[in-house]
């Protein structure tokens, strides 16, 4: 065997094209791969005739796949292990081969090693045919995203370069990749070890008119990058080096520009970018999609890693439940009421199965049923199902942006399983500017405010009491709340901490953040006045401007402001939570009375000194003044 | 253009290792490849380099190389942390000492100290700039991969890395290797030192008798092979005629064909 002559010299820093090659175990791989070396004249010096004697001393046959085996572990067992990675050039490109072992117990390797492709080459063995990791490669490659397949329909000499074979053993796995809806690029027949149709077409396929392997991965394109997708930019991390402030991380998608408005998800904030920075690089106001970058914005908003900037116009879903493709590769089953780690973009959130629509075996497509258990799914099963993150998770359904359309699970410390966010109907959160309608009117029903009001006794009200934090707010809220539904009154608490776990859970403690949480609250307190509520609410809320907001959306006499007054040393004095001592310490950053402002009520409809008066006579004043409206 | 590709890459890598990693270190052996992946480091990092430097000194080194060394550390703001086994030196059981063969002398002087510098400053994230064409053990390799309380490396059950999610989870007592540089091929930082004017040791470079090392190490095992390349371009001209290996002048890798892979799965670098 002598080695051809190198193939011509590819310009510096030619395109690169990352293949990988699949197949059941024994159908020919690590050959291909061997032969695709030689072929191409891209063996290093020696490195064949090494091979040879090493055979030799072993009293073996020269094996083609030993060229990629070289771990001792491989050369025991002859199999592959693992994914290496090896180059070669045709005189077009660059190519980097991913070989990928075909043995069951290596899924994760093959995940691996095809995850980072673009292009695919899958084998089947001529004689065995389509066999269970035929099948399974074929749809862990659509689950990964590849969408450019050749399939090799190899050792051809082994049954003869039989066309109707080759025919046969096409028509049933095209059939297979049908149903899981890949479509291969073309079926050639090889001959791995002897190198028909791999460099050159070779003597005995006279029949086939169809191109070599060199032939079909020269015309598969490289992965272009998606700029025409919507931007994507998740932040990696926030450095302070020097003076600047510099948000770090990679353009998954789009392209990002200085003067760009952008919004933060989930945390919707929003701020415009300032500059691009780079390290000894040509100064651009712009960055590609792939690029690792950061940036500068013009106003220092509140950004940590995990948060994915995005047009404003154009943002990502921002929730904590989505539909999915998993594929499990963990040692023990992904298992719903167990809790993981996912992983997405650079997010992370704690996370667990909220339901389990179907555990597929991904050889078959067959729906596995588990007699007497609950459904869970096992090692190199895939699984259609409902995730639930803990908090609010930036996400895009994998069609429409590939980088934050797909996740990792974690179960312990292993990343376990993979998986791609497929479409539904999310709701979507625009930026207000642009969602607000004006064909949007108050519709009133047919029964009116009065009519609720004879029925019930009482009008419906708003009862806001405003103050410092320990003032009492929650703790009159709550007798109050008990003493009027005692005396039969339709009454209800809208407290802080509940509308934060969910009405509010996007909000940060911002002054902006903090007047859109009021404003929400204010308006849930005049639905449930106009449903005829008595709604006592008992926040902090304190800009009077966005307490005025709300009295002027409610009619004359229905917005009862309470304000708790009591000096700040009284509530630092009953705070039992320690939270006035860690806001000094500058462990909580803009907390009311000590690093942010409260602007008490001008004419509050009543005011109480809750330092001098009692829970009971502080409820009992609030009381007797609901009565007085009433007469 | 592909070398941005690689950079893009590796900087995303050197990143994720500083957010995920609170005792991360980066291993210098004055190389071409991981003075490339310093270089990379302060392109991730804007110019600055937030986490110290280990130079593993098996005292075999080059003298040029140390004077290259402190000169870089002081011009670039370096922290630099020198590992030496010093017991080793003084027993003589080295292989220029006579005690040792050279894979023994490897294990001793280099993946030994190493060990005792990462257990000494607590290292849960050691970055290393090894490539995978470089030779087939180091192709078996993950971005972030787990070393055991022994440092032992279990290439036969390492975790799935897929769509850039690495492994930055661990159980105490154990570290992660991070290897920023590889997918990148010997080529490749040639092309990529000539594009950003990367600093490399004139020892790359051919002396007046024709020899330049293509590969830096100690001297009793590292030998220059024969070569008129006098400059950074000229070397990239060669790298892409050339068919011998990189580590063809490294003579610890010739010794026996599985004793590399074993030094390997130690914990060598």
């Amino acid at each position: 065997m002598s080695a051809p002559n190198p193939s011509p010299t590819p310009p510096a820093a030619a395109e690169q094209l990352k293949i990988v090659i699949l197949g059941h175990v024994d159908h020919g791989k690590s050959t291909l791969v061997g032969r695709l070396l030689h072929d191409t004249g891209s063996l290093p010096e020696g490195k064949l005739e090494q091979l040879q004697q090493a055979a030799q001393r072993r009293g073996m046959p020269f094996e083609w796949a030993n060229l990629m085996d070289a771990l001792q572990a491989e050369r025991d067992q002859n199999i592959s292990i693992d994914t290496s990675q090896i180059w070669f050039r045709t005189p077009k490109r660059r190519y980097v081969i991913i070989d990928a072992p075909g043995h069951q117990e290596f899924i994760k390797n093959m995940v691996t090693g095809a995850a980072q492709a673009e292009a695919a080459l899958l084998l089947i063995d001529a004689q065995e045919g389509v066999q269970e990791n035929s099948r399974r490669h074929g749809y862990l490659l659509e689950l990964l995203g590849i969408r450019q397949v050749a399939v090799l329909v190899n050792k051809m000499d082994l049954v003869g370069y039989s066309q109707e074979r080759f025919y046969a053993v096409e028509a049933e796995y095209r059939a297979w990749l049908k149903r899981i809806g890949l479509e291969p690029s073309v079926v050639i027949p090889i001959a791995a070890r002897k190198g028909d149709n791999v460099a050159e077409p070779g003597p005995n396929l006279p029949w086939w008119k169809g191109p070599t392997v060199l032939a079909t991965l020269d015309k598969f394109e490289a992965a272009r990058t998606p700029g025409d997708q919507p931007l994507r930019f998740p932040i990696q991390d926030v450095y302070r080096f020097d003076h600047r402030r510099i948000l770090a991380g990679r353009v998954e998608s789009g392209r990002i520009k200085v003067g760009d408005r952008l919004v933060f998800s989930p945390s919707n904030k929003t701020s415009t970018v300032k500059t691009i920075e780079r390290w000894n690089a040509p100064a651009r106001d712009s960055a590609e999609t792939g690029e690792s970058i950061g940036i500068t914005l013009t106003d220092q908003v509140f950004v940590e890693r995990g948060v994915v900037a995005s047009l404003e116009q154009t943002p990502p879903y921002a929730l904590t439940c989505f539909k999915a493709r998993v594929f499990w590769l963990g040692k023990r089953p992904f298992t719903p009421g167990r809790k993981y780690r996912l992983k997405l973009a650079t997010q992370e959130a704690e996370c667990q199965i909220e339901r389990l629509e179907r555990v597929i075996d991904s050889a078959t497509l067959q729906t596995v049923e588990r007699l007497g258990a609950e459904p869970f799914v096992i090692r190199h099963e895939a699984a259609e199902l409902t995730l639930r993150t803990k908090r609010p998770v930036a996400f895009d359904a994998v069609n429409e942006v590939a980088a934050t359309g797909r996740f990792v699970i974690v179960d312990g410390y292993d990343v376990a399983g993979g998986g791609v966010i497929v479409p539904d109907s999310y709701p979507r959160r625009t930026a207000d500017s642009l969602h607000k309608s004006h064909n949007i009117f108050w519709t009133s029903g047919r029964v009116s405010a009065e009519q609720r009001a004879l029925r019930q006794g009482h009008a419906g009200r708003v009862v806001w009491l405003t103050g410092l934090s320990c003032s009492g707010k929650t703790t009159i809220a709550a007798e109050l709340e008990r003493q009027l539904f005692e005396r039969g009154k339709h009454s209800y608490v809208l407290d802080g901490d509940n509308v934060r776990h969910g009405l509010c859970a996007d909000l940060g403690f911002s002054p902006k953040d903090r007047g859109e949480n009021i404003r929400r609250i204010g308006e849930v307190a005049k639905l449930f006045a106009d449903a005829g509520v008595i709604c006592v609410t008992a926040f902090i809320s304190p800009y009077r401007a966005d307490r005025d907001a709300i009295r002027r959306s409610l009619r004359t006499g229905q917005f009862v402001e309470v304000y708790l007054n009591i000096p700040i040393e009284a509530c630092e004095q009953r705070d039992s939570k320690g939270l006035y001592a860690k806001a000094r310490a500058g462990e909580i950053r803009d907390f009311t009375g000590v690093s942010a402002p409260y602007e008490p009520p001008v004419n509050p409809e009543i005011e109480l000194p809750t330092g001098q008066l009692s829970v009971e006579e502080c409820v009992s004043r609030i009381i007797d003044f609901l009565a007085a409206l009433e007469k | 253009m592909l070398l941005d590709e690689l950079e893009n890459q590796s900087i995303y890598i050197l990143r994720e290792a500083f957010n995920k990693f609170e005792r991360l270190a980066m291993l210098w052996s004055i190389g071409k490849d991981s003075t490339v992946l310093l270089w990379l480091a302060r392109k991730a990092f804007f110019g600055h380099v937030p986490f110290p430097l280990v130079h593993v000194d098996t005292s075999f080194k080059i003298p040029s190389m140390i004077e290259y060394r402190d000169r870089l550390c002081r011009e670039w703001k370096l922290q630099l942390i020198v590992g030496r086994n010093e017991t080793a030196l003084q027993a003589g059981r080295t292989y220029p000492g006579g005690k040792a063969t050279r894979v023994e002398c490897c294990g001793t002087l280099k993946k030994d100290a190493l060990q005792a510098v990462i257990q000494e400053h607590h290292f849960t994230g050691v970055i290393v700039g090894v490539r995978r064409d470089e030779e087939p053990t180091r192709a078996k390799e993950r971005y972030f991969s787990p070393r055991d309380r022994n440092m032992e490396w279990n290439v036969e059950d390492q975790p799935p890395e897929l769509w850039d999610q690495f492994k930055t989870e661990f159980e105490p007592g154990t570290h992660i290797r991070i290897h920023p540089l590889l997918h990148w091929t010997e080529l490749n930082i040639w092309e990529y030192i000539e594009r950003e004017k990367v600093p490399v040791i004139p020892l790359y470079f051919a002396n007046e008798k024709g020899e330049r090392y293509r590969s830096i190490g100690c001297y009793p095992c590292t030998f220059p092979v024969k070569s008129p390349a006098r400059t950074v371009r000229e070397i990239v001209e060669e790298l892409r005629r050339t068919r011998t290996p990189e580590r063809a002048g490294r003579a610890q890798d010739q010794e026996n064909e599985a004793a590399f892979e074993k030094l390997r799965r130690d914990g060598y670098m």
